[in-house]
């Protein structure tokens, strides 16, 4: 990306108190974010929890019941013409045309856009070289592999030089290493201001975002950075530890853990337990319990919480705060 | 902004390459409806000829034979079987051998002689209306025309009152000529309303028409980019269809062809439009064949191209105005059979241009409401 992008002081997305009804559903209930130029946000939360209405809001593609959004600086109620101009979107099952070549794809998306012949042709240069997309420009679409259809998506997405690109879950179904070399794209063009709308569900993607936000049944109830999510008292609270411990027999392990006082949750990652436990709590004492029920224990280290670790206890909190106010 | 077909060029290339790329469905699209004009140009005759019919001739006189011979040569019935008795007469209708028995009683020659009424029984099968009407109208000029002369004793004397009926436009009531002019409009239908919604719910299944709506194309833009492709289609079938008609079943074209063409427009822009109202509702392609098909019917059955309009119960015939085929068969066997022109034919054009528009406007607006805002 040889053009850098014009920065202004508006945020690349600003959210206030959207509010999405679908009958008498609310899918999108009152949420509220900023996106800075030139963040990758990840946006998470569970199938159905609103993160694809949101993205159709922001695009303009779907009326706000209430709130207001701007894009870019841009109101996506009243100038959505002039938001679309400024946007890319890849949707999670790339949207080409798979009876088309990967030159007519391309092609397509940069007419729509209405780009000069010159200028297209020029975008057209740019893209292949970037997304590597040169060996397969006679193919047909459908003959692509996952990893180049979504390349070749985002290269169609990209043609008309947006300001800010929304991803719908754009590493579903793809290989690991087609994963990285996305990932590595997303940050060299953000490194040209380029700001990117990501939802995802690996956490390890999430990790690697500079800004995240969880949405859990229309509720925002997270947004900030990942460090910053890590540090928030209802993830860690008061009085509290993460520890990670390794033994053999893990499930066995976990099983008797969660009866011994002082662990508040635990489960399993991988060969270890990931336990919230109380600060005073006693290893050596752990190690023996467990020692008693014939489990040796290799390993008791403290943990920083992941991001998954955040979801979980916000999820709780949340489904502890909605069940106190049904009752 | 301001250009409401925006992305038109664009949409309309992409559509262009659509088609080329998959010949097959064209190719069938436009092969199809010839195979079908063949098999119905060829199969479909409602000019009812050669009824089968069974004989008990009680009588067996020359009075009788000649009334026989009478049947014969009106080319109606077609006498398979002789018969000696009434029950053979009978399980012969029943067993659909013959659709006519004719009884001719063992007096009938006497009777004749001395100057009384002879009876002849007709028994009819009933359960096709069209042949049972045409067997009731044959036997019963036949029988009034041989009553007549008997009465009038001399055989070459001429009638009082003689009425002599002329067919119009299709002297020899050629089936062809009747049907094919019709078959044009359901045919046309057909490939112009398929095309379009297929053609706009494979872009639903596959999820491009939603990364469309985040460009700045308009619908206008969309929708006429994706008509216009198969306008050119449908006018190209209904010049083949014509030519097919004209060169193969011998149709004469009375009228001028280029109005033909000019109005089947009108037409094919209602039956796309169609096409992008069924395609705003349904969401896989094998829902939008069902969708299609449920159009088809009405502008089959109650068009007037099979069934006169004017014999339909009164609810039908006013539905039929709201038919777009209703105008476009008027159309054709106007220009076709009647020679018509557009003194005659300008109300149906209007009607089908008026249609045209209303039907966009509804599916473009359902289209922005169900489709692009769902």
């Amino acid at each position: 990306m040889a053009t850098p992008v014009q920065t202004t002081n508006e945020p690349a997305i600003s959210a206030e108190h959207l509010l999405r009804r679908f009958g008498n559903f609310t899918a999108v209930n009152d949420v509220s974010f900023r996106v800075e130029k030139g963040e990758i946000f990840g946006f998470l939360g569970p199938n159905g929890s609103g993160k694809t209405t949101v993205i159709k809001m922001l695009t303009g593609l779907l009326p706000l019941s209430g709130g207001s959004a701007r894009v870019e600086g841009l109101d996506v109620g009243t100038e959505s013409e002039a938001v679309r101009e400024q946007i890319g979107y890849m949707s999670q099952n790339f949207s080409l045309y798979y009876d088309l070549t990967v030159m007519e794809n391309l092609r397509f998306y940069g007419r729509i856009y209405g780009l000069e012949p010159a200028r297209l042709k020029q975008r057209i240069k740019e893209i292949i070289e970037l997304n590597g997309l040169a060996p397969y420009l006679n193919r047909l679409a459908a003959q692509l592999s996952g990893g180049w259809k979504q390349r070749l998506a985002l290269g169609c997405a990209m043609l008309h030089q947006p300001k800010l690109l929304f991803l719908d879950e754009p590493t579903a179904g793809i290989d690991p290493v087609a994963r990285r070399q996305l990932w590595d794209l997303l940050f060299e063009l953000s490194g040209h201001g380029i700001t990117f709308f990501v939802t995802t569900h690996y956490m390890d993607e999430a990790e690697r975002c500079s800004h995240v936000a969880y949405i859990y049944y229309g509720k925002l109830i997270a947004d900030g950075t990942p460090d910053s999510l890590r540090q928030l008292p209802d993830v860690q609270p008061a009085g509290t530890m993460r520890v990670e411990i390794t033994a053999p027999e893990v499930t066995r392990a976990l099983r008797l853990a969660r009866h011994i006082p002082g662990i508040r949750s635990a489960t399993i990652f991988g060969q270890s337990i990931h336990a919230l436990v109380d600060e005073s709590f006693d290893m050596e004492s752990l190690r023996h319990q467990l020692g008693n029920h014939g489990i040796a224990v290799t390993e008791i280290r403290p943990l920083a919480p992941s991001l998954e670790d955040v979801f979980v206890e916000l999820t709780y909190k949340h489904q502890a705060l909605l069940e106190a106010a049904s009752d | 902004m301001t250009n409401i077909f925006r992305g038109f060029a664009a949409v309309f290339y992409k559509e262009v390459l659509h088609v080329r790329r998959d010949a097959a469905t064209l190719f069938f699209s436009l092969i199809i409806p010839l195979l079908q004009m063949t098999v119905l140009g060829f199969a479909i005759d409602t000019n009812i000829r050669q009824v089968h019919t069974v004989v008990y001739n009680a009588d067996g006189r020359q009075e009788s034979r000649e009334l026989l011979d009478r049947l014969k040569n009106s080319d109606t019935f077609h006498i398979i079987r002789y018969v000696e008795n009434d029950k053979d007469l009978n399980d012969a209708i029943i067993s659909g051998r013959a659709r006519v028995g004719v009884k001719i009683p063992v007096d009938y020659s006497d009777r004749l002689l001395h100057q009384m009424s002879a009876q002849v029984l007709v028994l009819i099968d009933g359960s096709d209306s069209s042949v049972a009407g045409q067997a009731i109208n044959v036997t019963t000029a036949i029988g009034l025309d041989e009553s007549l002369r008997r009465v009038l004793q001399d055989r070459s004397a001429a009638f009082p009152v003689d009425m002599r009926p002329k067919i119009l436009f299709n002297p020899d009531s050629r089936s062809p000529n009747f049907f094919l002019p019709g078959l044009t409009a359901v045919l046309l239908l057909n490939v112009t309303t398929f095309l379009t919604a297929f053609s706009i719910v494979r872009e639903k299944e596959r999820g491009t028409l939603e990364q469309l709506f985040v460009t700045p194309v308009r619908p206008m833009g969309l929708l006429f980019g994706k008509l216009l492709p198969y306008l050119g289609i449908g006018f190209f079938e209904l010049c083949m269809i014509l030519a097919f008609m004209r060169f193969v079943f011998l149709v004469p074209i009375h009228g001028n062809v280029l109005l033909l063409a000019l109005f089947s427009l009108p037409y094919l822009f209602v039956s796309l439009s169609i096409g992008i109202l069924v395609s705003s509702k349904a969401t896989t392609q094998s829902e939008a064949m069902q969708l299609s098909f449920l159009t088809f019917l009405p502008s089959i059955f109650f068009s007037g191209y099979i069934f006169p309009r004017e014999t339909m119960p009164w609810i039908f015939y006013w539905l039929s105005n709201f038919i777009p085929a209703t105008y476009f068969i008027n159309i054709t066997r106007g220009i076709i059979l009647r020679g018509a022109g557009i003194q005659h034919l300008w109300f149906d054009a209007l009607a089908l241009t008026a249609m045209g528009t209303f039907l966009l406007v509804v599916a473009a607006r359902r289209f922005h409401n169900k489709v692009i805002m769902a």
